[in-house]
């Protein structure tokens, strides 16, 4: 990475991510295939709904004939992560118009997030439209491509787990993650250690009686608390 | 499965309310500043849900006991996290994440 904000330099920054979003794409594909979805409704579920992992929730409910508004509450929680990503992203794109601001806002993701926050680190805290825009367009047509070829690969493979696909995710954010902790030098290495820790036990305690939807948000939230109160009181 | 129609609408649902969680706080933030202390408590953000993505894979939850451990997961986190140290390479980490885990299952059955 370096300082650069083009469209070029979005395109090359974004293209190891793509190989994540390949990954599951085709394995959401193939799950949607063999839960009884069509390749079309595979696709416009990408389209429309955009969601990566909320999408394999949304499948695991609707063979249970879940109720229409418990899945869309069930996606929302799940998604709720979003507001606080877009929360921290959107200062950076304030000179930039409405329009803009919806656009990055609307394909933005968890891998397109990071990729911006790693990203900042390298531009003296900037960020702008024509990369970011970059990064998220590249990513919607990967996972939207993907998921389609995993549709129609799954009348002939019917368990992509075998092969280790599933894992493209956690490799990225392991990656992503790694990442961000050697380059951001806004808080101390340290202290981003001790939050990653405290992270891991929350998850783990929170797993006992916190439904998974909605421990991904509630742990970020009490893990920020804890990250402001450690950066006062001792470090 | 469903009928088309219903899948269709549950589809476009989750699309609204995924698309308001994108983009609320954009056009909300494009008229308001947000506080020193909001901002502090934002910079740990990024850590904290890259971390919690990944942590919540390393487990199978059992709701009212403590979660099982994901072998596979766990173990393939161990040569991508090395090969984040050695190569700082996001394309190399994910390949070589997904290798780990094909072989383990291959080999271990995990």
């Amino acid at each position: 990475m370096n300082d650069e904000l083009t469209i070029p330099s979005g395109a090359k920054e974004t293209l190891p991510t793509v190989f994540g979003y390949i990954g599951i794409g085709i394995a959401f594909g193939i799950v949607g295939k063999a839960s009884g979805l069509s390749p079309l409704l595979v696709t416009l579920m990408s389209i429309i709904t955009y969601a990566g992992s909320a999408q394999f929730v949304i499948v695991s409910m609707l063979v249970t004939h879940s109720p229409m508004l418990s899945i869309i509450f069930s996606v929302f929680l799940v998604n709720s992560r979003m507001i606080l990503m877009s929360t921290t992203l959107a200062p950076y794109f304030k000179r930039e118009s409405l329009l803009k601001n919806v656009l990055v806002g609307t394909l933005l993701t968890d891998e397109s997030f990071a990729l911006g926050m790693n990203k900042l680190n390298y531009t003296a805290g900037r960020l702008n439209f024509s990369w970011f825009n970059t990064a998220n367009v590249i990513s919607y047509l990967t996972w939207i491509i993907s998921s389609l070829v995993g549709a129609v690969l799954g009348n002939f493979i019917s368990n992509p787990e075998k092969y280790g696909l599933d894992f493209a995710l956690v490799a990225m954010f392991i990656g992503l993650l790694y990442l961000q902790l050697i380059s951001d030098k806004s808080i101390k290495f340290e202290l981003q250690l001790t939050v990653v820790g405290f992270v891991l036990v929350a998850i783990y305690l929170g797993l006992i009686f916190i439904p998974s939807s909605l421990l991904i948000l509630l742990v970020t939230l009490v893990a920020c608390t804890f990250g402001v109160v450690m950066k006062h009181v001792v470090f | 499965m469903s009928s088309f129609n219903f899948v269709l609408f549950t589809i476009i649902g989750t699309g609204a309310v995924t698309w308001l969680s994108r983009i609320m706080p954009f056009v909300i933030l494009k008229k308001f500043k947000l506080s020193a202390g909001v901002v502090e408590f934002l910079s740990f953000v990024p850590i904290a849900i890259m971390s919690a993505l990944w942590f919540e894979n390393l487990f199978v939850q059992h709701i009212g006991q403590l979660p099982s451990i994901e072998w596979g997961n766990l173990l393939a986190s161990i040569p991508s996290i090395v090969s984040a140290i050695i190569w700082k390479n996001l394309l190399v980490i994910v390949i070589v994440g997904v290798i780990s885990l094909g072989v383990l299952r291959l080999l271990l059955g995990v």
